[in-house]
């Protein structure tokens, strides 16, 4: 709880500080941060506390940033309709998608899931009345009745805010009945159905729960750079918000925020610093920023093969 | 109260319970035995609805319960243990067995509230912790518990659960003699209380504990009736007996 409040104290601070030394861009390069930061903590409660591991959760970020998008270009722009919708869209696409994968298990259930996001990728791709593969650009933010989104420091906040919500929530649900249910299922499905659990239904209702703040995720990353790509839906964005979970840790708290941090903060790095002694031995090594990113992961998860987040606690057990 | 009318199961062409007709009687003590592959862990399997069974009928207090899933199975009072130990490893034995009261206490669709705060639950749990002799174990975490403190919470996860029928899939396997007699008491005393479909190996335990034994060969019937009639069955004897008795 200290330590929440901790690090939401620094969060709070911080877009003041970057005001002060006129470095707005940092601001909105954390609140991307934020957003994926709850993307892949949506992921997690799936993947971490549920142990399913879903390879198709872009499919809900993707379509709550399309059901945004899509809801801006037609003139809906006010966030108390267009983000509920989204993450209505979300929760119904995880319960369409979830009923049917759920009946597989392993290796199949990682392949369906992806198969399933690939298609709705693929129905995105072909909306051509939306962008197609161009994506759609969004005439600016959601409105929230008092005015719009625009101003990045009130975005930022915003974002915190529901980052923070989020969090909260998961807490509660984890230590929940539901909650215990669900790490009884990791651990041991068929004694959870055996002491008289539906595990079907519980787990399914813990999919479309991560389905619906990946897709409140995505409301919030169409609106970030007025703009869906449709990319967002794409396997690849799939497994980086796998690679976000397991970095930062699985089935931890803050192991979803911990791994969108040192992720994209490790590519902004690469990308936009060049360092001078790397530099004079390879000159272009920032055109290959995924093989410097990779590398650095291999060495974290060698490191850290819980996860960042268990270097910072030691009550877990071995 | 436990009616298999006529319930076969095949694999392809393998055949491991064979138009298998039995009944366990209220408070009873029922012990299913016969030789390795006869079929008991499978026939356990299609009464505790892991298995699916296509062939014949599986009645509960009457009702038909031949395509009802496990859980519901649970729900309406048959619960089972497993002769190769399921528990849940990385939680306490207070944990464990809190969960499974939880399954039958209340909807678990309950987000918010934390469990911890559910007194009931624990104090519940703590009981049968001590009826299945784990008293003053609670908290330890239940993969480091000996062998035959495993096969306790085993039983004690279905215990928990509050059956009126309880499938016993072995709870004596692979236990010491000390453990078996522990095993054996728990078994005496939670008889009072419910109605037990026991298999076992251990002809002494079955003997002592059964009011009834069905013997199973290649998945078929061979006898069934009261222990001392079972010793004296000829079809028995060289069927399954006769190897321990000779031995």
């Amino acid at each position: 709880m200290i330590r929440a409040i901790a690090v939401f104290g620094v969060l709070g601070i911080f877009p003041l500080a970057m005001q002060a030394m006129d470095a707005m861009f940092y601001v909105s390069l954390a609140s991307r941060i934020l957003i994926y930061a709850i993307a892949a903590t949506s992921l997690n409660l799936v993947l971490g506390y549920g142990g399913m591991v879903s390879f198709g959760h872009a499919a809900f970020f993707g379509a709550g940033a399309f059901v945004v998008g899509i809801m801006a270009v037609e003139g809906v722009r006010s966030a108390w309709i267009a983000w509920p919708a989204a993450v209505a869209v979300a929760a119904l696409a995880a319960f369409v998608i979830g009923a049917l994968s759920l009946r597989t298990r392993g290796v199949y259930f990682i392949m369906i899931t992806l198969a399933f996001a690939q298609m709705i990728y693929y129905i995105c791709v072909s909306l051509k009345t939306y962008g197609g593969d161009d994506g759609l650009s969004l005439p600016g933010r959601s409105t929230i009745g008092i005015g719009t989104l625009g101003d990045d420091l009130l975005w930022y906040y915003v974002v915190l805010a529901i980052l923070a919500l989020v969090l909260y929530g998961l807490h509660r649900l984890v230590h929940s009945r539901f909650g215990r249910v669900i790490a009884a299922i990791r651990e041991n499905e068929a004694r959870a159905e055996a002491i008289g659990f539906p595990v079907y239904r519980y787990k399914l209702a813990c999919f479309v729960i991560a389905g619906a703040v990946g897709g409140l995720a995505g409301a919030l990353i169409a609106n970030q750079s007025s703009y869906v790509s449709p990319s967002l839906l794409h396997w690849i964005q799939s497994g980086t918000l796998m690679i976000m979970v397991i970095l930062g840790g699985v089935g931890t708290l803050w192991g979803g925020v911990i791994g969108a941090a040192v992720l994209l903060g490790l590519e902004h790095l690469i990308a936009d610093y060049r360092i001078g002694w790397l530099a004079a031995l390879a000159p272009n090594y920032q055109d290959h920023g995924a093989l410097a990113v990779g590398i650095v992961l291999l060495a974290i998860v060698m490191l850290a093969p819980e996860g960042l987040a268990g270097l910072f606690s030691r009550t877990r057990e071995k | 109260m436990l009616e298999l009318r006529a319930v076969s199961k095949r694999y392809g062409g393998v055949v491991a319970t064979d138009d298998v007709t039995l009944d366990v009687v209220r408070g009873e003590v029922h012990a299913l035995i016969g030789p390795n592959g006869a079929g008991k862990t499978t026939l356990i399997g299609q009464i505790s609805g892991v298995l699916a069974t296509e062939i014949g009928r599986i009645l509960f207090n009457g009702a038909d319960i031949t395509h009802l899933p496990a859980h519901a199975r649970v729900a309406a009072g048959l619960a089972r243990s497993y002769q190769i130990t399921s528990i849940f490893r990385r939680f306490s034995v207070l944990d464990n067995l809190a969960l499974a009261v939880q399954a039958r206490s209340g909807s678990s669709f309950r987000f918010w509230r934390p469990l911890l705060t559910e007194r009931a639950l624990f104090d519940e749990a703590r009981s049968i912790a001590v009826d299945i002799g784990l008293g003053g174990r609670e908290d330890t975490p239940a993969a480091t518990l000996a062998h035959g403190e495993q096969r306790a919470l085993e039983v004690g996860l279905a215990l928990a659960t509050r059956p009126q029928l309880v499938l016993l899939d072995e709870p004596m396997a692979g236990m010491g003699p000390q453990e078996s007699r522990a095993m054996l008491a728990l078994i005496q005393h939670l008889r009072r209380r419910v109605s037990v479909l026991l298999v076992e190996h251990d002809m002494e335990a079955v003997f002592r504990l059964a009011d009834r034994i069905t013997v199973l060969v290649n998945g078929r019937v061979v006898a069934s009736g009261a222990p001392a009639a079972i010793r004296n069955d000829p079809a028995v004897r060289q069927a399954y007996l006769g190897e321990e008795i000779a031995a």
